[in-house]
């Protein structure tokens, strides 16, 4: 054994071919489409209903999310107790959750206890009263939460530098403040669930190891014409132009935190999503920036000046807009010295080709992400609703490891120069002022 | 419909075996190799029998330290994340107050990368001084941005030291305080890699889409040359029983009360322990549970509140921590918490209950074994507390729990002087 060079790496191999399972399709009676996923190797699966029910539709805060949250608080049948008595009895577990676009409501459970718990799965979704108790329990709780994450700095930047890049009345930067609380009213929510929370609002996806018996069983629960919304032809278009743009026009943005010992940084702007061309090739260039542990932003900032726990950059697709920032927490009495290198990386991918080796690198590392991304049903269920949303097929992935075969420096280079001029972006400091 | 199986009262559950072969090197560390063909990836995990528990009083938050600077380049290699990245790999890592685990996944066809760079830094690190400069840096601002910068962050810095008088856990792993990260010396970092970065002290867990033959030759060529180290654990000083409550009132600019009662409770391999966790499942888990519909729902006290159990290798800590609401006193929050846990002593459980908490305890065992990083952390865990078999046991020793254990046990734990209390006061100076 003492021959045995440590120094040299062992040789490593390409990904080649990448196969992975793919959905089927099925339609219940009355026209939900059902995307199923049957894959893994544990006997459980997730039910998840994914409604046109996210800020989008509401445009006003809180509504969205709200609703959501208060689908399991009580139904025709039973108070939310007793339905959460039955659905925790049978083992499984419900998630909400409303996002900018859409809204979800998802059952985890064990293969066995599924016919079971269905049909209280159902009063959940179709069957949802808003009881006024729960209301406004539920108001007082969230409200405190909001003032709890009001203050930390990593919150509040996140949610203003929002309004910054879309402006005031966009339901992508929806701030609700302390009134916001006070003037909703249960019948906002029995509105929005009246019209989103409908049958023809809606798409199912479930992942887990199942055939397709579970569409019967869906079907059973689910499948009646009983809870469709009227006069709604094609809900997943809504007109964008409805709702205008006005960003800040002020550029660099600072929001007080008293004693905080770290400020948090946010620097972007609007972009284009998944739909468009140079999307692919400028995930990639992401990466090189901020998307990942050896990326630029964390070997500068963390790795060698040791300014914060952690940075990163990002792509955010939206359904009618898309964003790119750059976020993190730096010391206070740093936070200057961080901006500035911050702008130093941004312009070097501006001003200088990424060197061969690390977009090698790169390349290497997100095909591992990707394969990464396809292991498990809940995985690949969200990488078939990751494209299913926008239009798009599974080509688009085809696309997405050709892009990353064959992109090279100059074309990212190119994407740099047009898509990362500083002063084209919006910066947020929330904290201190050093 | 043959993918359900009737329900019954009866626990019917699918006993989904994780198989796996296990071996030792002759360095003494210890091989674990769970094969799945399902993935196209392997997980490899490196539990080292090391956490904060082993530290100094006056040295703490070392362990976590540590564990950022086995990414600062092992003795042959000068960085250990870019030809992990290159490929197509990526890693983290975690310190407990008992363990640290280092984990990276991989396409399996480049497993023998992930054996050249953990054999290595298990071989010996670099020591560099800029590397430990950086890292005291972003520790220090991970200490700042989860537990300075954060309402109710420093939390887990109060409570410790009040339960804990004498047992290490009376620190968290990012230490007592920034002094102790600020002091740590080349000399401690050095000392430390010698003492507890040693085959001996180690599991390797290797999980995916590879075969024991694979795995048995890759550790002949990688681990095996590494020689054994001379661990030495320390004794620990364990906690007395506690005999008087105690209590710790702080105010903190934070937009509401909370109350934090701590009580000690059994360790992750007493008896004891699956009645002791099942009783915070009884309380706290999910929308029907005990605490929530009581607190939250009926009387309206608590904004959220939950009950955990530690679960730690020493006797550790069942915890009732809870969100007060504006206008409700600290007083009526805490007689909320004692009216629930003395109703749950004195009336018992009833079968539904019973069967509701050990449902909700298989699904959850079942959802945290779906991919190959999470069974390779759990078999590492099993091996090192009991032996990697008995992790097939588990839901047995769940499904085997009575009810007049759980009632036991909690007349055992809910004891008024078994109890830290921590009042955590919003501050409302200026308020009107």
């Amino acid at each position: 054994m003492d021959t045995l060079d440590r120094t040299l790496a062992p040789p490593f191999g390409k990904i080649g071919r990448v196969d992975f399972i793919k959905h089927q399709e099925y339609k219940l009676d009355n026209g939900i489409p059902v995307y199923l996923i049957n894959a893994g190797t544990e006997e459980l699966s997730r039910v998840e209903f994914m409604f046109d029910g996210g800020d989008w539709y509401a445009n006003k805060p809180l509504i969205a999310n709200m609703t959501n949250a208060m689908l399991n608080e009580g139904t025709k049948h039973r108070s939310g107790t007793e339905l959460s008595e039955k659905i925790d009895y049978f083992g499984a577990f419900l998630e909400t959750e409303a996002q900018q676009d859409f809204s979800f409501i998802s059952l985890y459970s064990l293969n066995k206890h599924l016919e079971n718990v269905m049909p209280y799965f159902r009063e959940a979704v179709v069957d949802s009263v808003f009881p006024e108790k729960e209301f406004n329990i539920l108001i007082e709780n969230k409200k405190q939460k909001w003032f709890v994450s009001n203050e930390k700095v990593g919150d509040v930047c996140r949610k203003h530098f929002n309004r910054f890049l879309f402006g005031d009345h966009h339901p992508y930067s929806l701030i609700a403040v302390e009134g916001d609380f006070d003037n909703l009213k249960r019948e906002d929510l029995i509105r929005f669930y009246t019209n989103q929370y409908k049958s023809n609002r809606c798409q199912i996806i479930v992942a887990g190891k199942v055939d397709e018996s579970v569409v019967s069983l869906l079907n059973k629960q689910f499948g009646g014409n009983d809870w469709s919304g009227i006069g709604i032809t094609n809900p997943n278009q809504q007109n964008p132009s409805a709702y205008t743009i006005n960003p800040l026009e002020e550029k660099k943005n600072f929001i007080a935190k008293e004693g905080a010992v770290q400020n948090a940084i946010r620097i972007g702007k609007r972009m284009f999503n998944k739909t468009h061309e140079d999307y692919l090739p400028m995930t990639i260039l992401n990466t090189v920036l901020g998307g990942y542990f050896g990326s630029r932003l964390m070997t500068n900032i963390r790795e060698d000046k040791g300014y914060t726990y952690g940075i990163g950059s990002g792509m955010a697709s939206l359904l009618h807009d898309g964003m790119f920032y750059i976020g993190t927490e730096v010391g206070a009495d740093v936070c200057s010295s961080a901006l500035e290198e911050i702008y130093k990386e941004i312009n070097i991918l501006r001003t200088d080709l990424i060197p061969d080796e690390e977009l090698d690198l790169v390349k290497n590392y997100l095909m591992g992400s990707y394969l990464k991304s396809l292991d498990g049903p809940f995985a690949l269920a969200d990488k078939y609703m990751g494209i299913k949303v926008y239009g798009l097929d599974y080509s688009f992935y085809d696309k997405y490891l050709a892009t990353l075969k064959d992109v090279s420096s100059k074309q990212l280079l190119e994407l740099a120069k047009q898509y990362l001029d500083p002063d084209s972006m919006h910066e947020l400091v929330v904290g201190k002022k050093d | 419909m043959l993918f359900l199986r009737p329900h019954s009262r009866e626990w019917l559950y699918l006993f989904t075996m994780i198989n796996f072969d296990k071996f030792t090197l002759e360095n003494g560390l210890k091989v674990i190799v769970h094969r799945d063909t399902s993935t196209q990836l392997v997980s490899i995990n490196i539990l080292y029998n090391v956490g904060a528990r082993v530290e100094d009083p006056d040295k703490t938050g070392f362990a976590h330290l540590f564990e950022h600077l086995m990414f600062g380049g092992s003795i042959n290699i000068p960085s250990y994340d870019e030809p992990l990245q290159r490929a197509g790999g990526d890693n983290n890592a975690f310190t407990s107050n008992d363990v640290t685990d280092y984990y990276l996944t991989l396409p399996a066809n480049n497993l023998e990368t992930g054996f050249w760079l953990e054999s290595d830094r298990m071989l010996n690190l670099t020591f560099s001084p800029k590397s430990l400069d950086v890292q005291r840096s972003v520790v220090i601002e991970e200490f700042k941005q989860r537990y300075l910068n954060q309402p109710f962050g420093d939390v887990w810095l109060l409570l410790r030291p009040l339960a804990y008088k004498v047992h290490p856990y009376s620190w968290s792993t990012i230490g007592k305080e920034v002094a102790h990260i600020e002091d740590a010396t080349l000399e401690d970092v050095k000392a430390f890699f010698k003492q507890y970065y040693c085959p001996d002290n180690a599991i390797l867990v290797v999980a995916g889409n590879v075969t024991t033959d694979e795995v048995k030759q890759l550790c002949a060529k990688w681990f095996a040359p590494i020689p054994k180290g001379n661990t030495i654990h320390k004794i620990l000083p364990q906690e007395p029983v506690q005999e008087e409550a105690r209590t710790l009132e702080v105010t903190r600019k934070v937009p509401c009360d909370a109350i934090y009662k701590a009580y000690h409770c059994c360790a992750r391999m007493d008896k004891e322990f699956y009645a002791t966790e099942l009783i915070t499942d009884v309380l706290s888990r999910g929308q029907s549970s005990r605490l929530y519909t009581a607190l939250v729902k009926d009387q309206k006290l608590f904004s959220s509140i939950a009950c955990y159990i530690t679960g730690d290798i020493d006797k550790g800590l069942i915890v009732v921590d809870g969100k007060i609401n504006k206008d409700i006193t600290m007083e009526a929050a805490e007689a909320g918490i004692n009216g629930v846990l003395n109703d749950f002593m004195t009336n018992g459980i009833s079968d539904d209950e019973l069967t509701k908490v050990k449902n909700k305890l298989e699904s959850t065992l079942r959802f945290g074994e779906m991919n190959i990083a999470d069974r390779a952390l759990n078999l590492a865990y099993w091996e090192l507390l009991d032996g990697a078999e008995n992790i097939n046991h588990e839901i047995e020793y769940y499904f085997a729990v009575t009810k007049d254990e759980i009632i036991a046990e909690a007349k055992n734990v809910f004891k008024p002087t078994n109890c830290s209390t921590l009042y955590y006061k919003k501050d409302r100076v200026g308020e009107k």
